[in-house]
């Protein structure tokens, strides 16, 4: 065996033991990869037009998702406006890339620039979205759905849960006891209990506990409740890394002269983050994900739609495709996201102790 | 002259630990302080108190004018006239070495990003470490770390400096290169109080050489006094052992 080889197997060989169960995997792999590959590629069937008609090919039947794929991206968005949560999603997408990318901050007049984007962009979203300007008609939030919504409810509310959590963190650790224990009791309070329970809550309960005049959008609601739970997470995930931070930190950052948010600003926070970034991305990717439970307040996210989308007579009885189809996105998303915190990991590497 | 630096019955403990039992302590303008003694006899929370670092329960501490009162909160107005320096040099790890000396003046002074990257410069020129302006702390050697620490409390332009024993966690090696940036820092005439068991930097710089123990002042005299007519019986025990080398007991 060359070098070059061992590299990439270790000891994956080396003994007759190792081999045999390394090669019996290699086996049970390359049997599962085969069976699929038959499935969905060599007898899958791109044209079809009912479920029945599929069936006859014995594979996987992508003509449904060429056929509902726009049910299943949009959900129940008017079916000729769907090019406006099209447009948004991919102006937001393009939004949150332009703010990922390091050089987009490196100098004042380009962070200017990148805060004034989010200003433009936020309202011009909420146009497309909504309607009722510029001779767009109005669709109320009720029939938003699809991928458009599983990405705003994850990002608004990531983002808002992160500002959240800041604060929470910081009381979790302050010198005054109130805050200490405000902090404490929200922090159990959205741990304890279960994000479908918070949703039902928001959905249900929500408009029993206030003033019948003082409505509020259900999707603004579960938005709310979805920030609250995951700030309550984010919270435990800063607080350990405050509490990586050495005492000698705040006692160097006080004999500067700084003040409290000064110090946390410059000095406390951004030691503590770098060392969360792992769990804090954790915690971004199973909000991704769990934005799907938005399916019990009957909100049609990309889950929903994908289930709504099998409820179709002609397509009866196709579940697998559908499914695969939102796993692959959800995949790609939540690679991204890994891809991109490796990557932060890795620069923001330099200088530490 | 009206002393810069004004102590009168400061008292410290910590939980049942009686440190300071009630410390008087002035020291004039451009004075240079050498406190010395055994560990644990409250040198350095002694120095902490002066700005406010370790809140004292009782007493009076005014620096420069300014009552430091934890209550009304003037503890940072102290602060931004005094720099210090930690045994730990105590270096933000995630900035640079330039960003070390620029982040107090750019953030608490609101100095110009580029004045205070000048200045601090010149700063690092004069602990002779310039070309390590771009490094992190981490790539640097604790001696070093420990010049840096004082560019940066430098670059505050305060007017009392404190070293909290400043060469004690480092390598004997390095030793030198500190206490020469800091005899370099004395011939500014700027205030300095220093807790160090450094005898040649005391006798070199200090006009007053300072000796505690149990948290109080044994003897406060000038270097040629100290060294010859120690006060106390503890004072010549601690002399000799620190003329043997091996440091106070």
């Amino acid at each position: 065996m060359t070098a070059a080889m061992r590299r990439w197997t270790g000891g994956l060989f080396d003994t007759i033991p190792n081999a045999i169960v390394s090669l019996a995997l290699l086996w049970l792999a390359a049997q599962a990869g085969g069976a699929f590959w038959d499935w969905a590629v060599t007898r899958a069937n791109f044209d079809a037009t009912t479920a029945e008609a599929c069936a006859r090919t014995g594979g996987a039947c992508w003509a449904f998702i060429a056929d509902r794929w726009r049910l299943i991206l949009f959900g129940t968005y008017p079916f000729t406006q769907q090019w406006r949560p099209a447009l948004a999603l991919a102006l937001f997408i393009a939004l949150i890339v332009v703010s990922a990318t390091p050089a987009s901050w490196r100098s004042r007049p380009r962070r200017r620039l990148l805060g004034l984007a989010w200003l433009l962009t936020m309202p011009l979203l909420g146009a497309l979205m909504w309607g009722g300007v510029a001779g767009l008609p109005p669709v109320p939030s009720r029939l938003w759905g699809g991928l458009p919504l599983t990405v705003m409810l994850a990002s608004v509310g990531v983002g808002v849960a992160f500002v959240l959590a800041l604060l929470l963190a910081l009381g979790r650790v302050s010198d005054m006891p109130v805050i200490r224990v405000l902090c404490l009791f929200y922090i159990e309070f959205f741990r304890g209990v279960p994000l479908i329970a918070l949703l039902f809550l928001a959905a249900i309960l929500f408009p029993y506990l206030v003033p019948p005049d003082w409505t509020m959008d259900t999707l603004l609601r579960a938005q709310l409740a979805f920030a609250l739970f995951f700030a309550a997470y984010m919270a435990e995930a800063i607080r350990g890394g405050l509490q990586a931070i050495p005492q000698g930190q705040y006692l160097a950052a006080d004999s500067l002269g700084m003040g409290y948010w000064q110090a946390r600003r410059k000095i406390i926070l951004p030691q503590a983050l770098r060392t969360v970034i792992p769990s804090l991305v954790n915690i971004f990717i199973a909000a991704f994900k769990d934005t799907s439970l938005v399916v019990v307040i009957s909100m049609l996210d990309l889950l929903g739609a994908a289930n709504a989308s099998t409820a179709e007579a002609k397509w009866w009885g196709l579940y697998i495709e559908p499914y695969l189809f939102i796993a692959a996105i959800y995949l790609v998303f939540c690679a991204a996201m890994s891809a991109y915190s490796r990557g932060l990991e890795r620069r923001l590497g330099v200088g530490v102790r | 002259m009206a002393p810069i630096i004004t102590m009168e019955r400061v008292r410290k403990s910590y939980g049942p630990i009686l440190v300071l039992p009630g410390l008087d302590l002035n020291v004039a303008p451009g004075q240079r302080v050498v406190i010395c003694g055994p560990s644990g006899s409250g040198k350095s929370t002694a120095i902490a108190c002066i700005n406010g670092l370790v809140p004292h329960d009782a007493g009076r501490i005014v620096v420069d004018g300014i009552a430091l009162d934890h209550a009304r909160g003037t503890a940072p107005d102290v602060r931004r006239m005094v720099g210090m320096v930690f045994q730990q040099f105590n270096l933000f790890p995630h900035l640079t070495v330039l960003e070390n000396c620029t982040v107090g003046p750019i953030t608490v002074q609101r100095r110009s990003r580029r004045e205070a990257e000048a200045e601090a410069m010149a700063l690092l020129e004069r602990v002779r470490i310039p070309d390590q302006a771009a490094k992190y702390p981490a790539q640097l050697s604790g001696g070093q770390q420990q010049r840096v620490a004082i560019a940066r409390a430098l670059a505050m332009r305060p007017r009392i400096m404190l070293f909290d024993e400043p060469t004690s966690a480092l390598d004997p090696e390095m030793v030198t290169e500190v206490l020469d940036a800091m005899v370099a820092l004395a011939d500014t005439g700027i205030t300095m109080v220093v807790v160090t068991h450094e005898m040649g930097f005391a006798r070199q710089v200090a006009h007053r050489i300072l000796y505690m123990d149990r948290g109080a002042i044994l003897q406060d005299s000038p270097p040629a006094e100290f060294f010859a007519n120690p006060a106390d019986a503890r004072v010549q025990s601690f002399l000799d052992h620190v003329r043997r080398g091996e440091g106070p007991a």
